[in-house]
């Protein structure tokens, strides 16, 4: 078992609102002022503590929207029957403090010290799109050269979040979307749900020694990971990240 | 409601080790199957939290909390290390 | 050092018009009903369902799911206290008591480990299962039970923690001394009294 180290011990900070961005009806992203931030890598979440006035404390988990380097920005879709989400996306004013702790994860992070040569793909559920953006951003910033795909499926075209930031992107990083629900008229993009067949269109072959992140509604995750299998991927490089809540595809 | 994986008690986990450790590799004790901590199976919200072997569902630790402090059970975790065990 | 409070948070789904008397120290009344798991749901088909009273690894007497829906079943509203300091008031019931499942065999057993699918187990002394205390509940809000409550079927005994009302109960273990469940084992009370706030061992 692995010895225990005092140092790198992770406690609640408090952080302070900061601007807010509606990214869609239903999605915000979060700037969060954290006086002693020590910077994170893209891939990885924050946890948020909020305690209310009858002493009542909820915690949650977000992934940072924000590459290493920007101001500290989480993005939350607001859940129907939530508790913290509607907080966050419709109470929280700049200027509000809550209590965040990290950043943390060692597992769903890119590791480009070691590998900017794998290619990567990210498929996305809905909001588990938003570890993606801090990756893609990342290496935008980082001037990699390593070939990326996204695949996010949303709802509609209207669910897409981040949808003018990931349509601009160029240089090696592919977007393509699938509309579960509903989709434009006029629309020439996949729709439906993300199958085997979509999968196989999409994903890098496996000889190219890709590395996938797949992040979502547990189902979403389960669906896609073990497509990915099936073509071939390792389990070993199908990196997986489950949300909760129905806020998916 | 759906279960979660090992990424969302990261902080929990540093909590309680000191260390990142969602990147490491745990055995069951029940099965002997090895997986990195982030990708078993997490039962939130029961009175404590339950951690379970993706591939046997045995039970591989559950964390109560209790005055502040987290109570571990690791009985079901056969190694669990940052490297290959 | 105290946590800041976050501006207008609060929790949801909460009550506060219930009356006092009815709720146990450090709970709060819901009007939601959380569903809190250990595991994943099990979904034991009607046909293969069962429950059994044990003792010493033998089966004293079982009774298949038809057999169970032709006992004594009564209805009944309760409220329920969970150790997660939830509390639901008025909550309705149907099911067989466990007096009338029990009265069928001959024992002398001081405790009860109630078992279920997916390995959840949770003990409880003789006296809290009879008296009428403690029933085999299969409908709830005159529903049949949902799984993700515990459907088919689930323990109910209310005057403890909502933790002693196992979930895809399948028997109970009669046993000459006490043995700790799942719970239990992992450091809650062995006993679980609201109304003395026996959460956790020890208290």
């Amino acid at each position: 078992m692995a010895g225990t180290a005092v140092r790198g011990r992770l406690t609640w900070q408090v952080a302070t609102a900061g601007s807010l961005t509606d990214e869609t009806v239903a999605v915000r992203t979060i700037e969060l002022g954290v006086a002693d931030w020590a910077g994170h890598s893209a891939g990885q979440h924050l946890d948020v503590r909020l305690t209310a006035d009858d002493g009542y404390v909820a915690e949650r988990s977000y992934s940072l929207a924000s590459a290493p380097g920007e101001p500290v920005a989480i993005t939350v879709e607001r859940l129907e029957d939530g508790e913290v989400s509607p907080y966050l996306t419709e109470d929280l004013r700049p200027g509000d403090e809550i209590e965040i702790r990290g950043p943390i994860g060692g597992y769903f992070v890119w590791p480009w010290q070691d590998d900017a040569t794998s290619p990567l793909l990210l498929v996305a559920g809905g909001s588990g799109v938003v570890p993606f953006r801090s990756i893609l951003r990342h290496r935008a910033e980082l001037g990699a050269k390593t070939p990326a795909r996204l695949l996010y499926s949303a709802k509609s075209l209207p669910d897409v979040i981040y949808r003018a930031e990931l349509d601009a992107m160029h240089d090696g990083v592919e977007v393509i979307y699938t509309l579960t629900r509903q989709q434009p008229p006029g629309w020439t993009g996949h729709s439906g749900r993300v199958n085997e067949a979509l999968l196989r269109e999409v994903a890098w072959a496996s000889g190219q020694q890709p590395i996938a992140y797949v992040c979502g509604p547990t189902a979403f995750v389960e669906s896609v990971a073990s497509g990915l299998v099936g073509l071939g991927y390792p389990p070993s490089r199908v990196k997986t990240e489950r949300f909760g809540g129905v806020g998916g595809p | 409601m759906d279960a979660l994986d090992g990424n969302a008690i990261g902080g929990l986990l540093h909590e309680v080790f000191g260390t990142e450790m969602t990147a490491a590799t745990g055995r069951c004790a029940n099965c002997g199957f090895i997986a990195p901590v982030a990708e078993s199976v997490v039962y939130l919200d029961a009175p404590g939290t339950v951690v379970r072997c993706r591939k046997c569902v045995g039970v591989l630790m559950v964390v109560v909390r209790r005055s502040g402090m987290n109570c571990v059970d690791l009985s079901g975790l056969a190694a669990l290390g940052a490297t290959a065990v | 050092m105290s946590s800041p409070i976050s501006r207008g948070f609060h929790r949801r789904h909460r009550d506060t018009t219930a009356d006092t008397d009815r709720v146990p120290p450090g709970q709060y009344v819901t009007t939601d009903f959380p569903v809190l798991s250990a595991g994943p749901t099990p979904h034991t088909p009607l046909d293969s369902w069962s429950f059994s009273i044990r003792r010493a690894g033998d089966t004293l007497k079982s009774w298949s799911w038809p057999e169970l829906q032709a006992q004594s079943v009564e209805d009944v509203t309760v409220d329920i206290h969970c150790v997660t300091r939830w509390s639901k008031l008025d909550t309705r019931w149907h099911g067989v008591p466990i007096d009338t499942l029990l009265s069928q065999v001959d024992h002398d057993a001081n405790f009860v480990l109630a078992f279920c699918d997916g390995g959840y187990t949770t003990n409880l002394p003789i006296a809290d299962v009879t008296g009428h205390q403690a029933w085999v509940a299969f409908g709830f809000d005159g529903q049949p039970l949902q799984p993700e409550h515990g459907g088919p079927a689930r323990l109910l005994v209310p005057h403890l923690y909502f933790w002693k009302s196992a979930k895809w109960v399948r028997g109970l273990e009669l046993l000459a001394a006490d043995e700790p469940g799942f719970w239990e084992r992992y450091g809650y009370n062995n006993y679980g009294d609201p109304w003395r706030e026996q959460r956790y061992a020890g208290d």
